[in-house]
């Protein structure tokens, strides 16, 4: 019992170390922001592999889950006669939901993995200590880029994935199903508000942006530099930014679309 | 300890602690300026942790450590950076950046710390590189260097900008004898001709010996003996003799602390 107590209490303070830890690290990065000369082509190296390497799933993914709910929208709507709002549905289930939080998940396991376990190798072989003494802080130039690489594509990538998915919904609605063109977008456009929709969606990618991010790289530079140390902490990360996408998914759900 | 006056790093009442294990225990020594001094110890007895210390990648539970005057613990993470750029430290690992060819890993301390025009940035990393005799080297990934190669473009990278103090950290371990070979005569030709002071940390002797000026010998945290090379091999204590001459035996046991051999196979309980 008396011992249960103990490893309870010495988790949960290892967990709140863990959390301060990543707290000052969050700050010391933001703060380590580099300057102008040296940070701009490193930030636009990183957007390049965080951001522009993740397009091809992002927009493979976008266009079959927009065909797949167009596809699940008819079937039913279809019944009711009303399968013109297939468009309306579509859009507001990718705009409001499915473009933020699937492109989170798909984000944190293509890009989020790839930092920890990037910024993590780098520790284990000494790059990160070696950079220290040649006088150069890392977390200006190794972590403060990815950080920010991060947190600006992924609103870029969610807006791509609705894009890409509503056309998904056209290809398989209006192409193959053969709904009226012109119901399918006009229901859309009366349907989808730029204010309450496009920009909440918008937010939501931004604040999952700033959560996966921080936690890649956090993992990683705060990983155990073995190879057992590096797998664990590339496994919290996919596993930690999950839930994080998808408890705030419900926070901010709740906040902008919950006063009814 | 006799260059006190003239020491371009001093430490004073060093102490270091893992947890409950002394790393270093009240730790005073001094390493004189413009000479190779060699830091030597069995495996796991600090010395890496020494370098990082010098380098203030980690701060002592107490004492002080003074290079050119300036105490390292008291400094900031400003002074610290600006104070490291007068340090050169090769990693035992090489610790090149795998992303980065051999030019721009030399290059490295050039760019971020000076704005030297890119034609003489050129020049300066093919006078490093040709001095460590890697100059053909210099469009290759450091994937594809061996191991000896990659450790002597770090030393290239580490002497980039002529630092006041080269710190060598195990340089020797994992190489074949003709990479072993340059090194030592590498570590010795560089000290000689940029005029730095080098700290070597290290555990193989015949190399170790051949050039440093100087030895401390580390065990049990705390320096057990030091001098020159001549005085180290004619040191009588057990301790230093057991190093020395790499007896498996002595007062450095052979055997990890066990319960007792025979009752341990004979009796099922500890057996357990």
């Amino acid at each position: 019992m008396i011992d249960q107590v103990q490893r309870l209490g010495h988790e949960t303070l290892s967990v709140l170390a863990s959390l301060g830890r990543s707290g000052i690290f969050l700050l010391q990065s933001l703060w380590a922001w580099p300057n102008l000369r040296t940070g701009f082509p490193l930030l636009m190296k990183q957007l390049h592999s965080v951001g522009v390497l993740s397009l091809v799933i992002i927009v493979v993914s976008g266009l079959f889950i927009g065909m797949v709910l167009s596809l699940q929208g008819y079937t039913i709507l279809v019944d009711y006669g009303s399968e013109q709002a297939v468009g309306q549905m579509v859009a507001l289930s990718l705009v409001r939901e499915l473009s933020p939080v699937v492109t989170a998940l798909l984000f944190a396991g293509r890009a989020g993995s790839a930092l920890t376990a990037e910024i993590g190798l780098m520790k284990a072989t000494e790059q990160l200590s070696s950079m220290e003494m040649i006088g150069v802080d890392p977390l200006r130039r190794i972590v403060s880029p990815r950080f920010w690489a991060g947190f600006y594509s992924l609103p870029l990538l969610s807006m791509i994935f609705s894009v890409v998915g509503v056309w998904g919904g056209v290809l398989v609605g209006v192409e193959w199903l053969g709904i009226y063109e012109g119901s399918f977008w006009a229901n859309m456009q009366a349907a989808v508000d730029f204010r309450e929709d496009v920009v909440n969606g918008v937010i939501k990618a931004i604040a999952f942006g700033f959560v996966v991010t921080w936690i890649a790289v956090f993992q990683g530079y705060d990983c155990v530099p073995t190879s057992e140390g590096i797998s664990k902490a590339t496994t919290k990360t996919v596993v930690y930014a999950s839930l994080a996408i998808l408890g705030l998914d419900f926070l901010l759900t709740a906040l902008m679309f919950g006063d009814f | 300890m006799d260059q006190s006056s003239d020491a371009i790093v001093r430490i004073r009442g060093l102490t270091f602690r893992r947890g409950e294990r002394y790393i270093f225990n009240d730790v005073s020594f001094d390493i004189p300026r413009g000479q190779i001094t060699a830091v030597m110890g069995p495996s796991g007895t600090g010395k890496t942790t020494l370098l990082r210390l010098i380098g203030g990648q980690i701060r002592p539970d107490a004492g002080t450590i003074e290079v050119d005057g300036a105490n390292i613990p008291d400094l900031n993470r400003r002074e610290l950076f600006d104070i490291r750029e007068r340090m050169g430290m090769l990693f035992q690992s090489g610790a090149l950046f795998s992303d980065l060819s051999v030019f721009e890993n030399v290059a490295f301390p050039l760019r971020v710390h000076t704005r030297l025009p890119e034609d003489m940035i050129r020049d300066l990393v093919q006078i490093k590189l040709q001095s460590v005799g890697l100059r053909g080297a210099v469009k290759l990934m450091p994937s594809e260097l061996s191991g000896g190669m990659a450790r002597r473009v770090a030393l290239a990278r580490a002497i980039a900008l002529d630092p006041d103090i080269m710190m060598y950290d195990e340089p020797f371990t994992g190489q074949d004898p003709i990479a072993m070979g340059v090194l030592v005569k590498l570590i010795k030709s560089l000290n000689r001709a940029l005029g730095h002071s080098s700290i070597v940390v290290s555990h193989d002797i015949q190399e170790t010996l051949s050039i440093a000026d100087y030895i401390y010998l580390i065990a049990d945290a705390e320096v057990v003996a030091h001098g020159t090379p001549h005085d180290l091999l004619a040191e009588e204590s057990p301790k230093v003799k057991q190093f020395m001459q790499g007896l498996p035996d002595g007062p450095v046991p052979f055997h990890y602390p066990a319960d007792d051999y025979l009752s341990s196979l004979l009796d099922p309980e500890v057996r357990r």
